[in-house]
């Protein structure tokens, strides 16, 4: 049997008094979240700069999403592994499982569970009522950070975030046309491989770079062709033990590594200098977990929202040093048929962006690739693949390696 | 006529309040822990270096550089069409914190990484100032 070996604790307790009627002041879901978790914390004598896990239940209010970026970067944890449990009255109680789960499995050792059961301020009389959502932002309510400090300036999610390490990367590793032409590269030479699958919006239209910086600046230095476009479809996974997979009828697929890595939801409050992302912490431990180095890997499937997105998480995964990117894609054929294959299918540049199943697609694509399965666009060795995901305006990053059987 | 999209404002939290409050009279103010001495922003209940609760609001100049930035060539929401080209950007502070903020009185072809910047306050007519930065 498999489960938990027993190997985590709950070290720190806090909690607020049970009240009836609330007369005391009132805080926001955020403000709550920090308190309380201080209180635990205090409790268990582990400093703050120690946690690095957390499991949210219930909501944050001030925010329709993107709950524990909002958390970290509110109160100054920079995490390997985060979640928000939507399961009713059980939540708490899979939160704690998950939060020992995750300790036991090495994805971090400290893990603050807080829920949060105060009422929030009312918004005052003098403020307009509803407050209108008029503008794209997950954050747009009273209380927010990002609705307070950001939105008000125009700094409204998500092509502006990117173009701001886009901006501070060309900056500091290289500013000439040739550099942002190696960038508009990427978009590309995913749209070669992207020619060569049926199932992208892109099918049998390529471009070039030329052509991608020649298409319209949206927010600089981003053109429109390095920006995702939104389309709909949809995508599954289905993982099962060793035992079963054995007999499934395809080659299994195993998962050997993983990791994830967040800080902030904001890049104005980015811990780390930018374009450092967060998937910089990632990378390693993947390796180390998979025991498979760069040069063991077949293909990359990277988040791709961005032509930068794909240009920070080669870099910062290890396959080339700081401010080596732009070299790398440039003396690389990053298609298919190339010597450092990278998105495949397409990636989202070339397939289109389904909501969340665009951040699947890479694992399908691998999976797909591992199997042999994908006729004209099949990679030549095709055994592992390093596969990322990318929240929020690089907030969050994970990464998986994957190997056939 | 067409009809005007209000701009979002900001709309401030109790615990924000002093912030906004000095903007209003051409100050800046940001927090500092008095557990760890380490700076604050945007405004917090804990600090968001140690989680202490201790914080108090002290007077800076505001004097920065600018740590990146993008032109929005279409504009982000609706409400900023009549800002484009709108140059959006992070500029750090001499204490080390980070405010979103716009340049104004600058062409976008002449902003780069490192200038430096200085403060504009913007006051609107429904008692918010916003922060904007104009070069030295």
């Amino acid at each position: 049997m498999t489960g938990l070996r027993g190997e985590a604790a709950i070290v720190g307790v806090a909690d607020y008094a049970s009240e009836r009627v609330f007369t005391g002041t009132r805080h926001f879901s955020l403000e709550q979240w920090a308190d309380l978790s201080g209180r635990a914390l205090a409790d268990a004598g582990i400093a703050s700069s120690e946690v690095n896990g957390i499991v949210c239940v219930g909501d944050v209010s001030e925010s329709a999403m993107f709950h524990p970026a909002t958390i970290a970067e509110y109160c100054g944890w920079s995490l390997d592994y985060a979640e928000r449990v939507d399961l009713g009255g059980a939540s708490a109680v899979a939160a704690v499982w998950r939060a020992a789960a995750a300790i036991e499995l090495g994805m971090c050792d400290v893990v603050v569970v807080t829920c949060t059961g105060r009422p929030k301020p009312e918004l005052p009389s003098t403020a307009p009522q509803p407050r209108a959502r008029t503008v794209n932002a997950s954050s747009w309510m009273w209380g927010s950070p990002q609705s307070e400090f950001e939105v008000p300036y125009g700094d409204i999610p998500p092509n502006v975030g990117f173009a701001f390490y886009a901006s501070r990367y060309h900056a500091l590793h290289g500013n000439a046309p040739a550099d942002h032409l190696a960038r508009a590269k990427i978009a590309a030479d995913q749209r070669t491989s992207a020619c060569l699958n049926q199932n992208a919006a892109f099918f049998g239209k390529p471009i070039t770079p030329e052509d991608v910086l020649a298409s319209r600046m949206v927010a600089d230095p981003l053109h429109i062709l390095e920006i995702v476009m939104l389309c709909h479809g949809g995508g599954s996974v289905v993982l099962a033990s060793k035992e079963r997979a054995a007999r499934c009828a395809k080659r299994p697929v195993y998962v050997t590594g993983c990791g994830e890595h967040l800080a902030h939801k904001t890049p104005t409050y980015s811990v780390d200098e930018i374009p450092r992302t967060p998937i910089s912490y990632v990378a390693d431990r993947a390796f180390a977990m998979s025991g498979l180095k760069r040069s063991d890997i077949d293909m990359v499937q990277l988040y791709d929202c961005y032509t930068i997105t794909v240009l920070l998480t080669i870099e910062q995964s290890g396959f080339c040093g700081a401010g080596e990117g732009l070299a790398l894609v440039r003396e690389n054929d990053l298609s298919y048929q190339g010597s450092f294959p990278c998105n495949t299918h397409g990636g989202m540049l070339g397939m289109g962006q389904a909501g969340f199943a665009g951040g699947l697609s890479m694992v399908l694509e691998s999976a797909r690739q591992i199997r042999g399965e994908c006729g004209d666009r099949q990679v030549r060795k095709h055994d592992t693949a390093y596969v990322t995901g990318t929240g929020g305006i690089m907030s969050e990053q994970a990464a998986l390696i994957v190997q056939g059987a | 006529m067409s009809e005007t999209i209000p701009k979002p404002r900001p709309l401030a939290t109790p615990v924000t309040q002093p912030f906004w409050d000095a903007l209003r009279e051409e100050r800046i103010v940001v927090q500092q822990c008095n557990t760890c001495h380490k700076w604050v922003h945007y405004p917090r209940s804990r600090c968001s270096h140690c989680l202490s609760d201790d914080l108090t609001f002290l007077p800076v100049d505001g004097a920065a550089t600018v740590y990146t930035f993008t032109v929005a060539r279409q504009p982000t929401a609706p409400a900023f069409a009549d800002e484009v080209p709108q140059i959006i950007t992070i500029v750090e502070l001499t204490e080390g914190v980070r405010f979103t903020t716009n340049l104004v009185n600058v062409a976008p072809e002449d902003v780069h990484v490192g200038m430096a910047v200085t403060p504009v306050f913007d006051h609107g007519d429904d008692a918010m100032t916003l922060l904007r930065y104009r070069p030295i």
